[in-house]
């Protein structure tokens, strides 16, 4: 492997042995469109995500990169073209998103974790109220995840009373208490200081070393470089290049991505 | 000067200074009295004349009410006794009190509304206070039911058949839903509805002749004062709450029927007054009822009163939604929260939260809008202290009527508002 060409702020051996693409299809997308309004957002997306992949999603702001991982949850409707996750398709079809949305774990921008629930309540609620599991259970579950984000010890305090980088740990923890089989990542550290953002991707990095499937959109290239098995560059609602991360960074392909690159990385 | 001091000697303390208490002037309630009254020319100059604008209206009312006559058959006796002098005469409460506080009903059986009232407070514990026993809210389902028969009385049957109804409801639900969800939604109101039509009636009247069982029946006009106005305060606020949460949503729905429907109706109550739906429910509903049904007039203003309250309720409560970030919606969602769920268990909790001043604003408007019945006919507390002051015994008295009728107004509604306070405090959950 060539050179890093960006730094990961994260100061340990990253342990690969289960990181293992497999040939199952997880995500399928085939010319899939969205329109804000009359504005198209999304234009002829078409992508596969194997089970196991690692994949990063980056792009200018407004390149539609949010709204298409939005999208595979259903969070934003899209309005032609298919997207089938873990063999369902989402159409209109509620009880269809209801299971891929159980089945698909989200980690927001800004946490979203419910205020008025302490941090043991907001990794307990979906399992007890969506998968029925007994409340003794899903707390026994939500501590395990919890100790490993790293946050055993604020299971009764309140979102509230949590640092920013807390709160995405616990938001993480939330998401794998429902046990997804992908894990879908908007912008998790953009809205965290530099110390949060360490911790954040540590734990980020700990779960794709378990072999998650995972798809995020992020500026952390060290994160893209690390990790990532393949790396998606996004401009104006179109999928411009993709490659393996060592190839995307060191020898970019297409002129959009060369300019982002030359900025986001400052050389 | 002491730049130069520190840095051209050398100093070394030998021994550290003891805390000393401040001057006496710095502490206690002097130090608050200059602070707050005398802090200025000015402000000690508005001191003084609050302090005479007080002292001037303690000397106006003072006398007034410390010459209170408690004891008197008529205001004739009462200004006999006082002899020229100024002075309250209470002795209209201690003579009618019982009126304006039941109006008309018959006093031997005073004790069933005490009775209520007192149950209605162990039915809204649990309600009011999560930390008693969750056990206690099968109470506060059956209690609406139980208060009706004491308060009306009748056959015994009749209230026990309007709950069945909804254990109809809730076995239909449950039936059906096996079948199809939105079929177990139709059935759930479907049944109930069917049942209070038809079978309710032959039910009240079957086994009103098997078991005769019941307490005395009570007219409804002999209904008054301070009952009148609980009965209809408390049904409106109970019934107003959870209405106003399902127009609030459905004015937030995407479903253009029911978002029109809820938009119609809160724009319609809202630009109407209140009288003038108390007027329809007593003068023209009965012309859109079939001929023969006769429907009771406290019920009618419930009624109104009700879908009065949660008009403005709606409002209240879709702003609290709106001051929701969408992320938790988002959140919600992502989690695979269906949209009951996410209301039930995220959304309304943190809006209700949010609106409990709004909330409670309008419950205290509809608690003291009750007063309003007197136009239709109803002996509300006012309308009793008309009816009053048109004996022979009691023309003329005003003020202490008044004083007495606020002051119970005031109790009920001080507390609503405090514990509003209590409850915001408790859910203050930001920490900030």
């Amino acid at each position: 492997m060539s050179d890093p060409v960006v730094e990961l702020p994260i100061d340990r051996a990253i342990d690969t042995s289960q990181m293992k693409v497999t040939d199952e299809v997880a995500i399928q997308i085939s010319d899939m469109n969205k329109w804000y309004g009359s504005f198209h957002v999304l234009r002829a997306i078409n992508m596969t995500v194997n089970r196991g992949e690692r994949i990063v999603i980056c792009g200018p702001s407004g390149s539609g990169k949010s709204t298409l991982i939005r999208c595979i949850n259903r969070l934003e409707e899209h309005q032609s073209g298919q997207i089938i996750v873990d063999g369902t398709e989402l159409t209109g079809d509620l009880k269809n998103i209801d299971k891929v949305r159980s089945e698909v774990g989200m980690v927001f921008q800004h946490f979203n974790l419910f205020p008025h629930l302490t941090i043991l309540e907001n990794c307990t609620l979906a399992p007890i109220w969506v998968r029925k599991v007994p409340k003794r259970e899903a707390e026994a579950t939500a501590m395990h995840f919890l100790e490993k984000v790293k946050i055993p010890e604020q299971a009764n305090k309140y979102p509230g009373q949590l640092s920013g980088g807390q709160q995405q740990r616990v938001a993480i923890a939330r998401s794998l208490c429902m046990k997804p089989r992908i894990m879908l990542f908007d912008e998790p550290t953009s809205a965290l200081d530099p110390e949060m953002i360490k911790e954040v991707l540590d734990t980020m990095i700990s779960l794709a070393e378990e072999g998650m499937t995972m798809l995020c959109v992020t500026h952390e290239m060290g994160f893209a470089q690390a990790v990532a098995n393949r790396v998606i560059f996004m401009d104006q609602g179109q999928v411009v290049e993709q490659n393996t991360p060592s190839e995307f960074f060191n020898n970019p392909q297409s002129e959009r991505t060369k300019l982002f690159l030359s900025q986001i990385l400052g050389h | 000067m002491s730049d130069t001091h520190s840095n051209t000697v050398a100093y070394v303390r030998d021994t550290m200074l003891p805390q000393t208490e401040p001057p006496l002037t710095e502490k206690g309630a002097l130090k608050w009295l200059r602070e707050n009254l005398f802090s200025g020319w000015l402000n000690t100059g508005l001191t003084l004349i609050a302090l005479f604008i007080i002292w001037q209206a303690l000397m106006a009312v003072g006398p007034w009410l410390l010459n209170s006559v408690w004891n008197a058959g008529s205001l004739r006796e009462c200004r006999d006794i006082l002899d020229g002098a100024t002075g309250a005469c209470f002795a209209v409460i201690v003579d009618r009190w019982h009126q304006l506080l039941f109006g008309f009903y018959p006093r031997h059986l005073y004790w069933r509304p005490v009775l209520a009232l007192v149950l209605l407070f162990v039915a809204l514990s649990p309600v009011l206070f999560p930390s008693l026993p969750r056990r206690l809210l099968t109470f506060t389902a059956i209690y609406p039911f139980l208060a009706y028969h004491l308060l009306w009385g009748g056959s015994v049957w009749l209230p026990i058949g309007a709950a069945l109804g909804f254990v109809v409801g809730a076995l239909a639900y449950i039936g059906l839903k096996r079948v199809n969800n939105l079929l177990a939604v139709f059935g759930a109101v479907l049944a109930p509805v069917l049942w209070w039509l038809v079978l309710a009636g032959p039910f009240d009247s079957t086994m009103s002749a098997v078991l005769p069982w019941g307490l005395e029946f009570v007219r409804s006009d002999r209904f008054g004062g301070f009952l009148i106005s609980l009965v209809i305060g408390i049904s409106g606020i109970s019934l107003s709450l959870p209405l106003g949460i399902l127009l609030a949503l459905g004015r937030q729905s995407d479903m253009i029927f029911i978002k029109s429907v809820c938009v119609v109706f809160i724009e319609f109550i809202r630009g109407v007054p209140l009288i003038t739906l108390l007027f329809t429910a007593s003068l023209l509903l009965n012309f859109f009822l079939p001929p023969g049904t006769s429907f009771d007039l406290i019920l009618r203003v419930i009624i109104m009163v009700t879908l009065f309250a949660s008009a403005y309720m709606a409002e209240v409560v879709r702003g609290g939604l709106a001051a929701l970030p969408k992320g938790q919606y988002e959140a919600a969602d992502a989690l695979g929260l269906d949209y009951w769920k996410a209301q039930r268990l995220i959304i309304m909790p943190q809006a209700l939260k949010i609106s409990i001043p709004g909330i409670v604003n309008t419950f205290i408007g509809l608690f003291k809008d009750t007063t309003l019945v007197v136009f239709i006919g109803l002996l509300d507390p006012i309308g009793l202290s008309n009816a009053i002051r048109a004996s022979t015994d009691w023309n003329g008295i005003y003020w202490e009527l008044f004083i007495f009728i606020g002051l119970l107004f005031f109790i009920f509604c001080f507390g609503m508002s405090r514990y509003s306070l209590y409850l915001e405090r408790k859910l203050k959950r930001d920490h900030r």
